[in-house]
């Protein structure tokens, strides 16, 4: 069963710089908490705060291979936030395609009325 | 065209600008007339807006009925706060869809830029059960739309059709 995407808890952790960067690596392919922490010079315990909110958020998961635990992108989160706002990105320009015809509606009436 | 910006502010906003080839004036009449209103904010093709309340002053009532024309359909509701004019609305909307979805409250400023307008909205995200019950409205929308333009394919004749297979 998969686990139910929390939308608000996706785009909290999308908010901070490092976690941003956490899933731009992820992008490229799994990788490790020791691997995750080296660009950042920040201590494991640190970088695990972060992977924990996104974990909690929906956006990534953990696999176990061993002793190691590697995190990769969980698609579905990032489609659910995607999907949404290309929803309203839709809809808002259709809407202001729509507008832009009736402005020129709009002046070309006064233009009449002028003259 | 890419005239439109849509981008995520912290974690509670959306901003949206958009340039108009019109002035701040007309734009906001756009967004403050009932009559003007009904031309344009209608969401996907297909859909009307048969009943636009809009009391463009502090306090006075908003609501848009949107149909689909084949028994689908659904409202919004608000209340305007503060009308600057030609420059400045704000106001709170809340959709009425399965359940009514938390307010969400809107800054819209309008802008001289050039001969034109630039438009700023800045809207509250709406919480994360808001959002599914607007997605899954929105997607019966899309797949509307998708079918209407699938029937006029179709309408256009096989062998458009036959063309695209091609491609």
């Amino acid at each position: 069963m998969e686990t139910p995407i929390d939308l608000d808890a996706a785009f909290s952790a999308l908010a901070d710089r490092t976690r941003r960067a956490i899933l731009a690596r992820l992008a490229e392919g799994e990788a490790t908490v020791m691997e995750l922490a080296e660009p950042f010079e920040m201590t494991q315990p640190a970088i695990s705060q972060h992977l924990k909110v996104l974990e909690e958020a929906g956006l990534i998961v953990r696999r176990v291979e061993g002793t190691r635990r590697p995190r990769r992108l969980a698609k579905p989160g990032i489609e659910a936030m995607d999907q949404w706002l290309t929803m309203l990105r839709k809809a808002l320009a259709a809407n202001y395609d729509r507008l832009d015809g009736l402005l020129k509606e709009m002046k070309a009436e006064s233009t009449r009325k002028r003259s | 065209m890419s005239k439109m910006s849509l981008r995520t502010e912290a974690d509670r906003f959306v901003v949206v600008t958009r340039r108009f080839a019109a002035p701040p004036r007309a734009v906001y009449r756009a967004h403050t007339e009932p009559e003007l209103i009904q031309k344009w904010a209608l969401g996907p093709d297909g859909w009307t807006m048969p009943v636009c309340i809009c009391e463009a002053r502090p306090g006075g009532r908003i609501r848009y009925e949107w149909v689909d024309g084949k028994g689908g359909g659904f409202h919004l509701t608000g209340e305007f706060i503060e009308l600057v004019p030609f420059s400045r609305i704000v106001h709170v909307e809340r959709m009425h869809l399965h359940d009514v979805t938390p307010d969400n409250h809107i800054e819209t400023r309008f802008e001289a830029d050039g001969s034109g307008t630039l438009l700023t909205m800045r809207m509250t995200l709406p919480d994360a059960a808001t959002r599914a019950a607007m997605l899954a409205t929105g997607m019966e929308h899309g797949m509307e739309a998708s079918y209407v333009r699938l029937e006029k394919q179709i309408a256009a004749g096989a062998g458009g059709l036959a063309a695209e297979k091609c491609v």
